[in-house]
């Protein structure tokens, strides 16, 4: 009865091509942009802001680059984490190396050099493909993290890699309060999230699209594939290292390379597959239940072991941790291969019919 | 001279190590065109099992056997309540499955069997061979040269397998063609639990050399990602891409090891050690670039 779309008619193009083309998705966008921007800043304490809030929006950002390239483009990658590593770096450099430089114009920066590192381990795409291609990013990982720890230069010399960043100047402001921090990071990854969203029903989109669904008819309806490949490398790095420079600047203030490990690489890839394959909210869905499982997880285990009189050592809950990771991406990828989005998008068919589905 | 050749043979010996773990992701893939990511925490798992049962008091052949079983059930329930739900998933799903399964591993076997770092005692011995480091000066390991010996015959028991049994015959059928392998009659579903029962012993055989060499630890599921360069080097779907590749692999790693740093270090100053973790890669991502397949992979033909 709520969400029911009925009533409502396009009369023009542009209103038939808009973003969100149902009007409780726009209000329903509106009402969740107000409580993000205006009512949690008032609401949250410090430590949501610090250790849950900043890190579900970087993480989300990076899932959403890795989305791009692994949903829409379909190019396997495991060094998700890596490229974030190229960003956080090349924010620091670029603050610390360019004078007056603007934060934003230095995140703006970090993302492009990430973009350019992408293209470079992105051009076995165009020979390989698949688990090939997979291992082969597998090389970006490493390669990247050992060069940002053994050239001194990229860390301004600090011992082992270790950069702690600069000060956040925005408009001759020091941004330091976790709240002012939480509300920079929103605003790029919600322009940024609007922009995937846009990308992927783009000519660039679609295109993507036909090279995942099986590249070789994508090439022959035309679509030339290296452009295509390459730039969805490049757009991904690209979010990922934007991603990478707002986690060093914003979220832990000082990162070194061996933080941005196949690990983390892993977490991202997680947080798509569970999220949602191919889907711009399941990124969002996804960094936010993979952050919120260990949370979860060191709250009630030791509750369920008090209950049943166990002792749980901090040993055996970070061991179940990771079985209950495991455990999870088998069964989503069984259950529900289209991920948490996909469920959201069961419910809203459902909600149409809400109360009278007959 | 003596020095490099010194690296070589170690190099090589260490490479017959990365092909025995190499070898399991093979006889999977081969068999049922899954990707196992997860053969490194099998590895792991085999080998914490050993050292877990042992330590309960049984010796040595009763924890490989008793390893074996719990492998092989492993791997039929892998197999079972994964693996058969994923059916005409894309390969890429499947994929991600068995990362899944690795950190299922991961978190499972040290909660059964402890988390601890352990020695594994074999009664072979980690020290050079008197013999020839009195005539040409070389540091070679009693345990490298066992440890190569085991895995030529691994191999060579493999090959026989496959070769010459009814078993074997079958599962080369599967690799070769699922549908026409169900059309003829091979179970398929009974084919892939006993590729996971082989790829299983393949993981404890390594799984006991590894442990042996460096302890029984969590670092031994790391030995998948020594195994993928040496993968996709030697082509997915041979075993004796595996064991080339691995030889390839194990020596340039090591040479490069010894041998690049210095140039780097006249060049840019500071210390440039640790390439062997990404070395492997880089070279078989340019070797990719040359040929797609691998040095013994099967062409790929793309068809709309």
């Amino acid at each position: 009865m709520l969400y029911r779309e009925a009533g409502q008619f396009k009369t023009s193009y542009a209103a038939d091509q808009q973003l969100f083309p149902i009007r409780q998705d726009r209000i329903g966008l509106i009402v969740l942009l107000a409580i993000a921007f205006l009512g949690v800043p008032l609401l949250a304490s410090e430590y949501w802001f610090s250790a849950i809030l900043i890190p579900f929006l970087i993480f989300a950002l990076a899932a959403l680059g890795l989305n791009i390239l692994t949903g829409y483009a379909g190019q396997l990658s495991l060094g998700s984490a890596a490229f974030m590593a190229v960003g956080a770096y090349a924010a620091y450099n670029f603050q610390l190396r360019v004078e007056g430089i603007p934060i934003l114009v230095s995140f703006i920066c970090a993302g492009l050099t990430a973009a350019g590192v992408g293209i470079l381990f992105g051009l076995p795409s165009l020979r390989i493909k698949g688990f090939y291609l997979a291992v082969a990013t597998l090389a970006a990982q490493f390669f990247i993290v050992w060069c940002l720890t053994k050239f001194p230069w990229l860390s301004n010399n600090s011992s082992s890699g270790v950069i702690s960043t600069q000060k956040l100047m925005l408009f001759g402001h020091e941004l330091n309060t976790p709240v002012e921090k939480y509300l920079l990071v929103l605003s790029i990854v919600v322009f940024m999230a609007l922009g995937a969203k846009n990308m992927v029903r783009s000519t660039t989109g679609r295109a993507w699209m036909a090279v995942r669904d099986m590249d070789v008819a994508a090439s022959v309806i035309g679509i030339r594939l290296m452009p295509t490949k390459l730039l969805a490398f490049a757009v991904s790095s690209f979010y990922c290292g934007v991603a990478g420079a707002l986690y060093a600047f914003c979220y832990l203030g000082s990162v070194e390379p061996d933080g941005f490990s196949l690990e983390m690489s892993f977490k991202i890839l997680f947080m798509i597959i569970i999220g949602g394959v191919g889907s711009i909210m399941g990124s969002f869905l996804g960094a936010a239940f993979i952050l919120l499982l260990p949370i979860f997880l060191d709250i009630a285990l030791p509750f369920f072991a008090g209950l049943f009189g166990l002792p749980f050592s901090s040993a055996t809950v970070s061991h179940i941790q990771i079985l209950v990771f495991g455990a999870l991406i088998m069964f989503f990828l069984i259950v529900e291969p289209h991920g948490l989005a996909r469920l959201w998008q069961i419910a809203k068919e459902k909600l149409r019919l809400w109360p009278f589905p007959h | 001279m003596n020095f490099f050749f010194e690296v070589l043979i170690g190099g090589l010996l260490s490479g017959v190590m990365y092909a025995l773990v190499a070898l399991g992701f093979v006889l999977i893939y081969k068999a049922s065109g899954v990707f196992n990511f997860a053969q490194g925490a099998m590895v792991y798992l085999a080998a914490l099992s050993v050292v877990g049962v042992m330590e309960w008091g049984a010796p040595l052949w009763l924890a490989v056997i008793l390893a074996f079983t719990i492998m092989t059930l492993f791997g039929i329930a892998t197999e079972k309540f994964v693996l058969r739900k994923l059916v005409n998933q894309p390969p890429i799903a499947l994929f991600m499955a068995t990362i899944g399964l690795a950190f299922f591993i991961e978190g499972l076997a040290p909660m059964v069997f402890g988390s601890e770092p352990r020695a594994l005692e074999l009664g072979i011995v980690d020290e050079p061979i008197p013999w020839i480091l009195d005539n040409w000066n070389m540091v070679i390991s009693k345990f490298d040269l066992v440890a190569a010996g085991v895995a030529s015959l691994l191999v060579a028991t493999l090959a026989l397998f496959f070769q010459y049994t009814r078993i074997g015959r079958a599962l080369r059928a599967v690799a070769d063609d699922h549908q026409a392998a169900l059309s003829i009659g091979i179970p398929l579903q009974n084919i892939w639990a006993i590729v996971w029962g082989v790829a299983g012993f393949v993981a404890l055989v390594a799984g006991m050399m590894w442990g042996a060499r460096n302890g029984v630890q969590f670092a031994l599921t790391f030995t998948a990602l020594k195994a993928l360069p040496v993968l996709i080097l030697g082509g997915f779907t041979s075993v004796p891409g595996a064991i080339v590749g691995g030889l390839i692999i194990g020596a340039s790693e090591k040479l490069a090891e010894i041998y690049i740093p210095p140039v780097m270090q006249d060049l840019f100053g500071g210390n440039f050690g640790g390439i062997e973790g990404w070395f492997p890669y880089v070279l078989a991502l340019l070797f990719l670039l040359v040929r797609p397949e691998g040095l013994f992979g099967e062409r790929h033909i793309d068809r709309v």
